[in-house]
């Protein structure tokens, strides 16, 4: 746990007395305090390429008022710095009073340890998994041209003080280890990425040279792409594999299930709580609780604990993801869903693991009941546009479908849907929901924050495949 | 107010000194700082304000060919000092790398001259409350506009990037940027836009009430789409996608790309890889542009460079520790490219739009879907259908999809050419792509 009144001046006498001062006559606000550590270490090109070491400090003062939102930070914890924020926030909101809210629940549930993983583990030692990765893929196969493995480790510490001297405190481990391999054969290049991470330490992830399946993972992909063909273009069914497929639920439907686009009635589903958006069978939650994943968090960045939010269920729309500044402009309750990328940002409402539930079909029903299609196992990026509610994604792996029987391996294509009507299109939901392997990374706003995804193979009906095959 | 030369000199020099004295060969830093002052409107009130004061320390420590890297915002001599040791302990035991190394002493920047990059002008908030009031007030007189959302920010930064071979040099820029997105609404759909203007000097961003009328218009136009069959168009991009192009072609020509084998361009110096009509420029010296610089990231001097010349590729963006690899100089491309462009076409606007009976002309991409290794593309995209050089009605939810190699040899340039951003590049056309639709 940092302390962040030994660092300066600012004792934390004097930072309640700001604190209540500054915020006494507005409706929220809080001063966040953060310390984090990272380490990236990256092998590329048969050498160790790069070994960057982090630390990071700061604090962001809030303050809001009605529907205004005054923020400041900076990176010098001092009496004067944090003075001159309070100023700051004081001469924005002069004209606009409010009152201090200073309910705020509490639990004592914690969902992954106090520890520093950068330290858990050597450098020599991570340098020697990582040798031992290039090592591996390079015998493994004459046409493995590129290799490039990376390890990267964060702690945070973080610290929320509410007017009134009320402090909550979180320490957030978090980590990836990532492969990726080019291959080369008959002049055609192709790439395979792989990689799994969470809030554990690295060994956790790499116990049992787990490393090797990660790498045979890369590996994989990359020689299914050698053998793809030019990807069809047009619409036609797509079958979704399970697990980090899902990020097609995060771009479809929880971006536009986030409150401040609702409040603001820019998201395409801002009238449709209690109606319904997708098909029966259905389920999606947004989940913050479970233990070690990447997006999951013990409190958010407001000081809330998380839940687990149901979103959308049985096929009816159920509730939207809340911060306090948007749940009280929407007479609501904080869901626990305030997030920022570092003390350098304001909070929004963001996801956090996102999962739609098991149903009882099997993939092989899935497969056997498309005539022409494509069955998507891998995606690169995705992205949303909340207001049209058109959304897009990247296969990295997928093949198509004729009559009932998976063919050949189809080139990265993007696929694009309506996020309001896709889920209206899904006619099958598997019995095999699977978490993804903790690697994602939500971006909105110019702020990047650690998600999860989830789902089981899922049927959707009619979806385009911007492919060049005609 | 910005910290001063000296205030960051004195930072540097202490890293470097204090590197050398535990026993580093070589080291290089770079500090920096930046304040950063931002208004949001949101339907013409105050929504927000945000201001950030943030400084930033980078170190490199060399032990022979050994090197490693620490970064912090935390400026405190104590912090430093224990970052430092960290760094070399580290740097110790990193393996040997070859090529890390100092950029070569002769190619560093030796004299820099004024870009003009820097305005010290302070645009206090309420004059940027004022501007946003009247941009958002333009922006929604349109009754089918239902949401504005508007922001200003002024940026002023100041940096020194320090090596132990003397290097020691920096310098003060601003920014300035204004943006609006708008939100319209009619029975059939909802939908957005933007526009949005950045400069270093407060006295060329955009007015206000224009601004907020772009915006509005290109919103309303986008209403009540419809979606297209799966066919081969010729498409236009609009400039504001078709300077895209060239970001991906400066991707695939990066030094780093090129020495991993990781472009579909690698091997091609020297060869035809656009139509021979094209050229690309990087000119790093344009006064007030935005992408301008000195020198780059590593200290090194940066010329204008001829990317393609005739449709033929001449150059790669070449950094010191990728030249060394690929036997080449340092051109001054650490970091990227500078101020890049496409040089206009000899065709006008209304003749490209006219060029086919039937195109597409696009307005916006989603998605990530630019593969450097083989050069293919993939995005989502939304625009108009043209025919016989008129906008007839708006299209979403399709994809558009090539091959880079075939694309930039596809490329027809119109001549309005203009310098707003860091990458400009005129309206394009390129015949015989896929779209993906119904």
């Amino acid at each position: 746990m940092s302390n962040f009144f030994n660092k300066s001046d600012l004792t934390r006498q004097d930072a309640d007395k700001i604190v209540s001062e500054t915020l006494n006559s507005c409706d929220d606000g809080e001063l966040y305090l953060e310390e984090s550590k990272s380490e990236s270490i990256l092998l590329d090109d048969n050498k160790i390429k790069s070994s960057n070491y982090s630390s990071d400090l700061g604090f962001g003062f809030r303050a809001i008022s009605n529907e205004v939102v005054a923020y400041s930070y900076s990176n010098e914890i001092s009496k004067d710095s944090l003075k001159n924020s309070s100023e700051n926030l004081k001469s924005t909101l002069k004209s606009i009073k409010g009152t201090y809210n200073h309910e705020i629940p509490k639990s004592n549930k914690k969902f992954y340890e106090d520890i520093n993983p950068i330290e858990q583990k050597t450098l020599d030692s991570k340098l020697e998994v990582l040798n031992k990765v290039n090592d591996f893929l390079r015998k493994k196969d004459g046409s493995v041209k590129q290799v490039t493995a990376s390890f990267a480790g964060e702690q945070k510490s973080i610290e929320i003080i509410r007017s009134g001297g009320e402090a909550l405190t979180d320490v957030r481990p978090l980590i990836r280890f990532n492969v990726s391999v080019m291959l080369e054969k008959n002049g055609r290049k192709e790439t395979g990425v792989y990689g799994i991470g969470g809030r554990q330490s690295y060994d956790d992830y790499l116990k049992n040279d787990n490393w090797k399946n990660v790498c045979e993972e890369a590996f994989r992909i990359a020689s299914v792409n050698l053998e793809s063909k030019p990807a069809p273009a047009g619409e036609m069914k797509v079958v979704l594999g399970p697990g980090w497929p899902a990020i097609l639920i995060h771009e479809a439907i929880g971006h536009g299930l986030e409150g401040d686009f609702n409040r603001k009635k820019t998201s395409a589903f801002h009238d449709l709580i209690g109606e319904k958006v997708a098909s029966e069978g259905v389920t999606i939650v947004d989940d913050g609780t479970i233990d070690n994943r990447r997006g999951s968090l013990t409190i958010d960045d407001e000081g809330t604990p998380t839940e687990r939010t149901v979103l959308i269920e049985n096929g009816i729309l159920k509730n939207f993801m809340q911060d306090r500044h948007n749940a009280r402009l929407m007479n609501t309750r904080s869901t626990g869903s305030g997030r920022r990328e570092n003390y350098r940002h304001i909070v929004l409402p963001r996801m956090r693991n996102t999962m739609m539930l098991s149903g009882n079909q099997t993939q092989d029903e899935m497969i056997k009941s498309v005539d022409k299609g494509i069955f998507a196992v891998s995606f690169g990026g995705g992205q949303v546009d909340i207001t049209s509610g058109k959304f897009v994604f990247n296969c990295t792996e997928a093949y198509e479908i004729n009559n009932g029987k998976i063919g050949s391996p189809i080139k990265g294509a993007t696929l694009i849907g309506d996020g309001p009507s896709i889920l209206k299109e899904v006619s099958m939901v598997g019995n095999d929901m699977m978490l993804d392997p903790g690697i994602g990374t939500c971006g909105k706003a110019g702020q990047g924050v650690p998600v999860g995804v989830a789902q089981p193979s899922i049927l959707i009906d009619k979806m385009t495949v911007g492919g060049t095959k005609l | 107010m910005v910290k001063d030369q000296e205030f960051l000199k004195s930072k540097a020099s202490y890293c470097i000194d204090l590197a050398k004295k535990m026993g580093a060969t070589d080291a290089s830093v770079t500090v920096g700082h930046s304040i950063s002052e931002t208004v949001n409107f949101r339907n013409k009130s105050l929504e927000a304000s945000d201001r950030s004061d943030g400084l930033a320390l980078s170190i490199e420590t060399y032990l022979g060919k050994k090197r490693s890297s620490i970064s912090s915002s935390n400026l405190l001599d104590k912090n430093i000092k224990t970052l430092i040791e960290k760094c070399f302990e580290t740097t110790k035991i990193t393996p040997e790398d070859e090529f890390n190394s100092l950029p070569d002493k002769n190619l560093l920047a030796k004299q820099i001259s004024s870009l003009n990059l820097y305005d010290k002008t302070r645009f206090e908030n309420d004059k940027k409350i004022k501007y946003l009031k009247d941009l958002e007030e333009s922006a929604s007189s349109d009754n089918q506009i239902i949401n504005t959302e508007s922001s200003f920010t002024e940026n002023k930064s100041n940096f020194i990037l320090a090596n132990s071979d003397g290097f020691c040099d920096g310098y003060k820029t601003s920014s300035f940027v204004a943006s609006c997105v708008t939100v319209a609404k009619d029975e059939n759909s909802m939908e957005r836009d933007y526009e949005f203007s950045s400069k270093r000097h407060l006295s060329d961003i955009k007015q206000a009430t224009d601004l907020g009328n772009k915006a509005a218009k290109q919103t309303i136009k986008k209403l009540s789409p419809k979606k297209i069959g799966s066919e081969k168009i010729s498409i236009i991009f609009d400039k504001r996608i078709s300077k895209g192009m060239l970001s991906a072609f400066a991707s695939a020509i990066s030094a780093s790309a090129i020495a991993r084998g990781t472009s579909f361009l690698k091997d091609k110096i020297d060869e035809q890889v656009f139509s021979n009509s094209i050229n690309v420029i990087d000119k790093p010296d344009i006064i007030k542009g935005m992408g301008s610089q000195n020198f780059d990231s590593e200290g090194v001097n940066s010329n204008t460079l001829q990317l393609i010349e005739d449709g033929i590729l001449k150059n790669y963006l070449v950094d010191t520790y990728n030249g060394k690899k690929l036997n080449l100089k340092s051109n001054g491309r650490s970091g990227g490219t500078t101020n890049l462009y496409f040089e206009k076409g000899n065709i006008s606007y209304q003749d490209l739009m006219k060029k086919n009976s039937r195109s597409l002309y696009i307005t916006e991409t989603i998605g990530h879907g630019s593969n450097i290794v083989t050069g293919d593309y993939s995005v989502g995209a939304t625009g108009f259908l043209v025919e016989d050089g008129e906008f007839k009605y708006p299209v979403n939810e399709i994809t558009i999809a090539g091959n880079f190699k075939d694309m930039f040899k596809n490329i027809i340039l119109a001549n309005d050419l203009e310098f707003e951003y860091s990458v400009n590049s005129p309206t394009m056309m390129i015949e015989g792509m896929t779209v993906a639709g119904k």
